[in-house]
């Protein structure tokens, strides 16, 4: 501690017991308290950090808004909390390169607005948009609802400037799109912290559709929207986004935006259709037709740019608005082949019940990443998180039993690193932990994070042969 | 066996816990927190404040820490995290809450005491006395004694220079006059005259009465009626703001009006949850919300009901500043937007980040100085960026900080409120 005010000043480390407390937790269920917090205000200084740490064996995890959803940003094994919110400066907007270099700590969504008067924008639009940060994206290789038409973050990051452990500074890619040698941008780019901290990105800039429909439409049942959404890609059509929500979810929401969720439907899907404005029409008219095949019983176009703003802003919200239905919640970010959503939507309604907890969705459909909120109490005992997570777990075996993976979008972190095992076989660990060796030998960087460990999962003893 | 853990906060207006338990933790307050936005740090956060109120529930942290009151000492209580909570988190009652126990919790220094008796006891619930204060600090501004407490190099000299700083050039403290509607009566109303509107903005309340009148408004007066407590509660006075609430409850009930109108967005805000602050108080039950359910600001009366009589023209380039009690502590939004549209011939631009604090925030000036002054340096930033000529808002505070910000700039735009402008087009036919 004393150390560490030497050698950066007093401005930017934090140490009272009072303050650690406020970085303990993050958008998600798992705490642990810091020995301290740096706010570095450059690479030098996050070099000179990482030298320190280096020298003292302290572990370094990095922190964007603490808005993540799988305890990326926890220090499960103590050490230095390293804050980004005084490296938030959009240091370059490149125009004619659609490039934008930026600090990590900038707000995905300020990006989009910085370069919108030059008609583009910053594709990856996770749910936290107006919160989270760039560097946080590039951790956990950030999604959100557009990822179905454009990708996620790595498809959106061409170049980053990454410290190492032992305080060197390395510049990976760049402007180009594409770069020589192994794609280590790419290796860094969902990393979640566990081979450097990113000290500089540079993003993909995209143009703005020229025009967007967007629908919501209401089913009766979760069976009916699944259907409709495997019918829609079946039809040809490739919307940017497909998103549904339960009623139990719209519940939530439309208290929260008042965007006229219908609160009676079974399931919900916002459908959107953007680009050249020839043909918008037409694939919303196809849409439109799918969904009454289905049963639909309202199909419901935005009409305007408030109106879609509003739709968006309650599927955004969802998440945050669970307040309005329970103090706590654990959500899962499993992924499944899209034609399996109805009955692992069962499973899920199923894990649920025999765990007494109420579960909420929320899901980009069209990925078939499911987003089950498993709703609990903290207040009532720790059996409520362990319940929690006992059914989030069935949640997960299930997904991978049904040829998908145990993470979509919020990166594997502390809370799922247990249940790596039930994705991948020891020897596929084996080769990622050789990559985290090679880049930190140490193993100072976001340590208890990605990879099993063997005092928090001695009881998860996977048979690592599910595959 | 041992005895029940005792309450870690001081009484029954500690933060409530269900209130905190609507928060989870999502992070989507923190861009919109100007302290946030100028100190980035968890702990002077919306979700970092309330983190701390919990870990007092909690027994992680006493109610008497220091971190704890420095850090809500810093919350401007802007409530702007309430506009961007989807789960409805109440911050506002949090943050009073909270603020009531640290008062409670830690003892004051008798220099502190005699302040907080001389300011909410003496000063704010007299009319006169607190008029003859604005007169006299007033005189005392023109005569340099700004630059003399300065000179003196003293911490409490400097802060009181900066409270003259904000005082306007001239008080007017014209009383409240009782005016019949024009044309047929859509509505009687009683108004809040306030203590700093009374005594230093009275011509505006003369002016929301008038246009009131004008538009078909009865307004009749209020004997008996005093400070709305606001100041109070956001300091964590609660017993001495509850003592003014009663009196203005009672006091208005008397006049048996449609509506009572606020022109003060921080009094409105306050006295719409007159109900939560006299929650615990079984004698007054339902009072309380009754009376807060008949409260308004005249901007939301006025813009509800819709002007009868257009306003005369007025020449100039305007913006709106949403007062944060307005937009995030009443949730009015469209209402005075309309109103000054309705006056023909202004050019209204927009401005960004109008839904941001203008650092003004009850006494953050004199307890925050250094904070205060980054949060008025952005708000001024972006009035002189949006070329308006005149800035348009809606409470006091408001009006004293961002006058005084874009004095210190060397700016010559003016600011008004609403009510005063719309007075102004009224006489312009």
């Amino acid at each position: 501690m004393h150390g560490l005010v030497a050698l950066l000043g007093p401005a930017k480390v934090l140490g009272t017991h009072d303050d650690l407390l406020l970085y303990e937790y993050d958008g998600a269920v798992d705490t642990a308290t810091p020995d301290a917090v740096v706010l570095p205000e450059s690479t030098a200084d996050v070099s000179a950090l990482a030298r320190f740490c280096h020298e003292h064996a302290v572990p370094i995890v990095p922190r964007g808004a603490g808005t993540g959803l799988s305890g990326g940003a926890i220090p499960v094994e103590g050490g230095v909390v390293v804050s980004f919110a005084r490296m938030a400066r959009i240091l370059e907007i490149d125009v004619p390169n659609l490039r934008a270099v930026v600090q990590p700590g900038v707000i995905n969504l300020h990006l989009s607005t910085a370069v919108a008067p030059h008609g583009l924008y910053f594709v990856p639009d996770p749910s936290s948009q107006k919160a989270c940060t760039l560097g946080g994206n590039v951790a956990e290789n950030s999604g959100g609802p557009h990822t179905l038409a454009y990708g996620v973050t790595t498809n959106h990051v061409t170049g980053i400037e990454i410290v190492l452990s032992d305080g060197t500074v390395v510049r990976l890619g760049g402007k180009a799109a594409e770069d020589e040698g192994y794609d280590l941008v790419g290796t860094f780019v969902g990393s979640e912290g566990t081979l450097g901290l990113v000290t500089e990105i540079t993003v993909k800039l995209t143009p703005l559709p020229e025009d967007k429909r967007t629908l919501m439409a209401a089913f009766p049942t979760m069976d009916e929207a699944s259907e409709t959404v495997s019918a829609i890609i079946a039809a040809g059509i490739v919307p940017s986004a497909i998103e549904m929500m339960d009623q139990l979810a719209a519940q939530a929401v439309e208290a929260a935006v008042h965007a006229g969720y219908p609160l009676d439907a079974g399931g919900i899907l916002l459908v959107e259709v953007d680009g050249p404005r020839d043909g918008l029409d037409e694939a919303r008219a196809r849409i439109e037709a799918i969904c009454r095949q289905h049963a639909a019983s309202e199909v419901r176009v935005a009409t305007s740019a408030l109106e879609r703003e509003r739709l968006w802003a309650g599927r955004k919200g969802a998440f945050a608005a669970m307040g309005r239905l329970s103090p706590d919640y654990y959500v899962q970010d499993g992924v499944i082949p899209r034609t399996r959503l109805p009955d692992i939507l069962r499973l899920v309604k199923d894990a649920g019940a025999r765990h007494r907890l109420r579960v909420a969705n929320v899901f980009h459909a069209g990925d078939g990443n499911l987003h089950p909120l498993i709703l609990f109490d903290s207040r009532l005992g720790p059996d409520e998180l362990e319940r929690a997570k006992a059914a989030g777990l069935e949640i997960l075996t299930a997904c991978v039993e049904a040829g998908g993976s145990i993470t979509g979008e919020h990166g594997v972190g502390m809370e799922k690193n247990c249940y790596m095992p039930l994705q991948f076989q020891s020897s596929d660990l084996a080769a990622m932990r050789r990559v985290k060796d090679a880049l930190d030998p140490p193993g100072l960087m976001n340590p208890g994070k990605i990879f099993p460990t063997p005092s928090r999962c001695r009881e998860f003893a996977f048979a690592s042969t599910t595959r | 066996m041992t005895g029940p853990i005792p309450m870690p906060y001081p009484n029954a207006d500690a933060p409530a816990q269900d209130l905190i338990a609507a928060c989870v933790h999502c992070g989507f307050c923190l861009p919109t927190c100007p302290t946030f936005a100028v100190l980035g740090v968890e702990m002077d956060s919306p979700r970092g404040r309330i983190h701390l109120m919990k870990t007092v529930w909690d027994h992680r942290l006493g109610a008497d820490s220091p971190g704890l009151e420095d850090h809500i000492s810093k919350c401007l209580d802007c409530r702007a995290c309430e506009t961007a909570c989807p789960s409805g988190v109440e911050y506002g009652k949090l943050v009073e809450g909270a603020r009531s126990q640290i008062v409670t919790a830690r003892p004051r220094s008798p220099l502190e005491r005699l302040v907080r008796v001389g300011a909410f006891d003496w000063l704010l619930p007299h009319r006169r006395i607190l008029g003859a204060f604005a007169v006299f600090s007033i005189a005392a501004k023109r005569l340099g004694m700004g630059t003399l407490l300065r000179a003196t190099r003293l911490g409490l000299a400097r802060r009181m220079a900066d409270l003259l700083d904000l005082l306007p050039d001239r008080a007017t403290s014209d009383p409240l006059v009782a005016a019949p509607a024009k044309g047929q009566r859509r509505g009687r109303v009683a108004m809040l005259e306030g203590c700093v509107m009374g005594s230093v903005f009275g011509a505006t309340n003369a002016a929301t009465a008038r246009v009131l009148a004008r538009n078909g408004v009865e307004v009749v007066a209020t004997p008996g009626q005093t400070c709305c407590g606001a100041l109070h509660a956001h300091a964590g006075e609660r017993e001495r703001a509850r003592e003014l609430a009663r009196r203005n409850i009672a006091a208005f009930e008397r006049s048996a009006v449609d509506a009572v109108i606020v022109n003060a967005a921080g009094c409105g805000a306050a006295m719409k949850e007159y109900g939560w602050l006299l929650k615990d108080d079984p004698e007054w039950s339902a009072r309380p919300s009754v009376f807060a359910a008949k409260v308004r600001d005249a901007t939301e009366y006025l813009g509800d009901l819709g002007v009868t009589e257009r306003p005369g023209t007025l020449r100039g380039r305007v913006t709106w500043d949403d007062p944060c009690h307005l937009l995030h502590g009443q949730k009015i939004r469209a209402q005075p937007r309309a109103l000054l549209a309705a006056i023909p011939g202004l050019d209204i631009v927009p401005l960004e980040e109008a839904d941001w604090c203008c650092g003004s925030a009850g006494t953050y000036n004199v307890t925050q100085p250094d904070l205060a002054r980054s949060i008025l340096e952005r708000k001024v930033a972006n009035i002189v960026r949006s070329g308006a000529d005149t800035v348009v808002t809606a409470n006091p505070g408001c009006l004293m900080q961002i006058q005084s910000g874009l004095r210190h700039s060397g700016s010559n735009v003016r600011v008004v409120h609403l009510l005063d402008l719309l007075d102004e087009a009224y006489r312009a036919h």
